[in-house]
């Protein structure tokens, strides 16, 4: 019998070595004890609302919706939230976790450098210990970040096996993780990896619909047509789906990183070009060739560029509940300037890939339908790429 | 019996891994011989794998360097195929998850019975998610090789009591490579896998000088190498095989003495 624990239809699983299955089994037990523990709760709540500033914004975007003349355009502002993106509400919820397993220190991936910065923030907060593996790749395109994460006390590991991106730093956290267990929880960032790790991220993700859901009844007294949000791994588009899963009106939408285009090899796409396949832990959809390899994946931003998704969201895509679509870097950074200039917000280059898709439907939309869009994280830390994808010679 | 077992049979067992493709198939070939002529009881073969999480860098590096060469699964079944009649020891591969997934799991596991493979280790596979793999291996007659770690505490009794062919325990925590000295109660964990089961137990990961290997043979059945033999392969190249082979000589002289 295929094992059941933490499959999404025929997705999920735990493909990780041996020497960490007692560890998953351990952070599922403790998992499942504190998720109902009032005092973990209150405290968790705590941190997301006095030190993450949650509950992030609900922001009617009225000159986008007038400029594009169709649905109204809601944005979710997690970009407003502390560390500048929505990882925040994940890492709060795995180092406070850790933190009551005795774990006293952190190890964790970064593709952008998003998820690093948070780990580390938490980890300073908290008094542990933090690691982060960046592919090196990345540390280059996202310089300041990794300034960030040793200003937060954190050592970065530049990653240089493989592509030297985001697969590569999950493939290095994860035999970092094997080669040292007893006090170091590994802090994954996105709802992807063996199970329990899709579970939690996701469960701690979820505050963003549930805030959206409130939000949006409040202002509109109704449920929103459709809910958008970019996906790699998946996590900031898992939140913004789930609780609305349940609700078969609400259209969930998931924008994915095309690169160059589907049909190049230079797409990070997942959903649309990629098969079913085993990898980093779990049974997914995968970019990969005809033998298995993992394919060299590419995308503008580093957060996207990745070549599996979540286990969730490949169910959500074989029960036809979500519909994922490409979008490319021309696109995206057509989207991010434009968001920049209609509503005055820089948005991270990963969520500029919903916005772009969201100005492709919202005009083919009436008016009294609404749409809303994670905005997952703000675009500082990607100006100086896109002025170079602009031609313009910026250095940070 | 399984033509496992022969590779235990009244014997300590000396367990060598090659990176099949690494520097080519060629080589690989005459690595093979080798190891055979210098006293290889079973022989490892690695189907390379983009991303083979399990490994140090040195196993890593053999992987890339076969991947450049262009080496397929179908390349090497095809090596192995030319090869077989030759190399009378046992033989199984190891490789990730996903490469059998893809080859799909049935068509992977009628090839390896066709040309003689005898088992799969597969790293990212545990107890837990075995059985898709367990079952079609079973078919074909090829024994799914099970892992113990220095973690797996409560788990041992069940992994062991459905081990087939051989019971890999991974000395040490980490990735594949070497290691200037093994800490794990190696004995230990092979008196709790005792207790379930006799299927012969060999031990892996940071065995690289003969005296580690003898120690690792003496407290169980057998000892496995493989970063430190890819890395002889890793600085000879095409030149590699005879020098493999000397290196395994001096390994098994060292059983003899023990």
């Amino acid at each position: 019998m295929t094992n059941t624990n933490g499959r999404f239809g025929v997705h999920g699983g735990q493909y990780i070595p041996e020497t960490l299955m007692n560890a998953v089994i351990e952070l599922e037990k403790a998992y499942n004890h504190y998720k109902n523990d009032p005092e973990f709760n209150r405290e968790l709540t705590e941190l997301l609302n006095e030190y993450a500033g949650r509950p992030s914004r609900l922001y009617y975007a009225e000159k986008m919706t007038k400029d594009l003349g169709g649905a109204k355009i809601y944005l979710k502002r997690e970009d407003l939230n502390h560390t500048g993106s929505h990882k925040i509400n994940n890492v709060l919820g795995q180092a406070l976790l850790a933190k009551k397993m005795g774990k006293t220190r952190l190890i964790a991936e970064t593709g952008a450098g998003q998820h690093g910065v948070a780990t580390a923030t938490a980890a300073a907060l908290m008094g542990m210990e933090c690691v982060v593996f960046m592919g090196e790749e990345d540390t280059k395109r996202q310089a300041l970040n990794v300034y960030r994460m040793r200003l937060l006390g954190a050592e970065v590991i530049p990653v240089t096996s493989g592509t030297a991106t985001l697969k590569d730093a999950v493939s290095e956290a994860m035999r970092e993780w094997t080669s040292r267990i007893d006090d170091t929880h590994y802090c994954l960032g996105s709802v992807m990896g063996p199970h329990p790790f899709p579970t939690i991220v996701r469960d701690f993700q979820a505050v963003i619909s549930k805030e959206i859901k409130d939000q949006i009844l409040e202002k509109e007294g109704r449920l929103p047509d459709v809910v958008m949000a970019c996906v790699g791994g998946g996590s900031n588009a898992i939140g913004t789906f789930y609780n609305f899963i349940e609700d078969k009106d609400v259209k969930l939408i998931g924008c994915e990183a095309a690169g160059r285009g589907i049909d190049t090899f230079e797409t990070a796409a997942t959903i649309n070009t990629g098969k079913l396949g085993i990898f980093h832990g779990m049974k997914s959809y995968f970019c990969q060739d005809e033998y298995g390899q993992i394919a060299p994946v590419y995308s503008i931003s580093a957060g996207l560029d990745y070549p599996g998704i979540g286990p969730e969201h490949a169910n959500l895509h074989d029960t036809g509940r979500a519909q994922y679509v490409p979008v490319t870097d021309d696109e995206a950074v057509n989207a991010f300037e434009y968001l920049s200039k209609t509503e005055g917000i820089i948005p991270a280059i990963e969520s500029a890939h919903a916005v772009a898709h969201a100005i492709k439907i919202a005009p083919t939309m009436s008016k009294d339908e609404i749409i809303v869009i994670t905005i997952s994280g703000r675009g500082d830390k990607d100006c100086a790429a896109i002025a170079r994808y602009r031609g313009e010679d910026i250095h940070e | 019996m399984s033509k496992i077992a022969e590779a235990f049979n009244n014997k300590k067992a000396f367990i060598p891994f090659v990176t099949c493709g690494d520097p080519d198939l060629d080589t690989t070939k005459n690595i093979l011989r080798e190891l055979q002529k210098n006293g290889a009881d079973l022989i490892e073969l690695g189907i390379p794998f983009s991303d083979p999480t399990a490994e140090g860098p040195v196993i890593q590096g053999a992987n890339i360097r076969a991947l450049k060469n262009g080496i397929t699964t179908d390349d090497i079944f095809a090596m192995v195929e030319e090869i077989r009649s030759e190399i009378t020891v046992p033989m199984v591969f190891m490789t990730y998850a996903n490469v059998i997934f893809s080859y799909g799991m049935d068509r992977f596991f009628e090839k390896c019975q066709k040309i003689g493979m005898d088992g799969v280790i597969l790293p990212d596979v545990p107890f837990e998610e075995k059985s898709e793999f367990d079952k079609s291996a079973g078919t074909y007659g090829v024994d799914f090789i099970s892992m113990v770690a220095p973690t797996s505490e409560d788990r041992i009794a069940m992994i062991a009591k459905e081990a087939k062919g051989f019971i890999y325990i991974v000395s040490s925590l980490g990735v594949t490579g070497t290691r200037t000295s093994i800490t794990t109660n190696v004995k230990d964990l092979v008196d709790q896998i005792r207790k379930v089961t006799d299927v012969p137990c060999a031990v892996g990961f940071g065995i690289s000088t003969p005296e580690q290997a003898s120690n690792m043979a003496e407290i169980s059945d057998g000892a496995i190498v493989g970063s430190a033999i890819v890395r002889i392969i890793e600085q000879n190249g095409k030149d590699a095989p005879a020098k493999v082979g000397e290196f395994v000589k001096n390994m098994k002289s060292a059983y003899k003495a023990s």
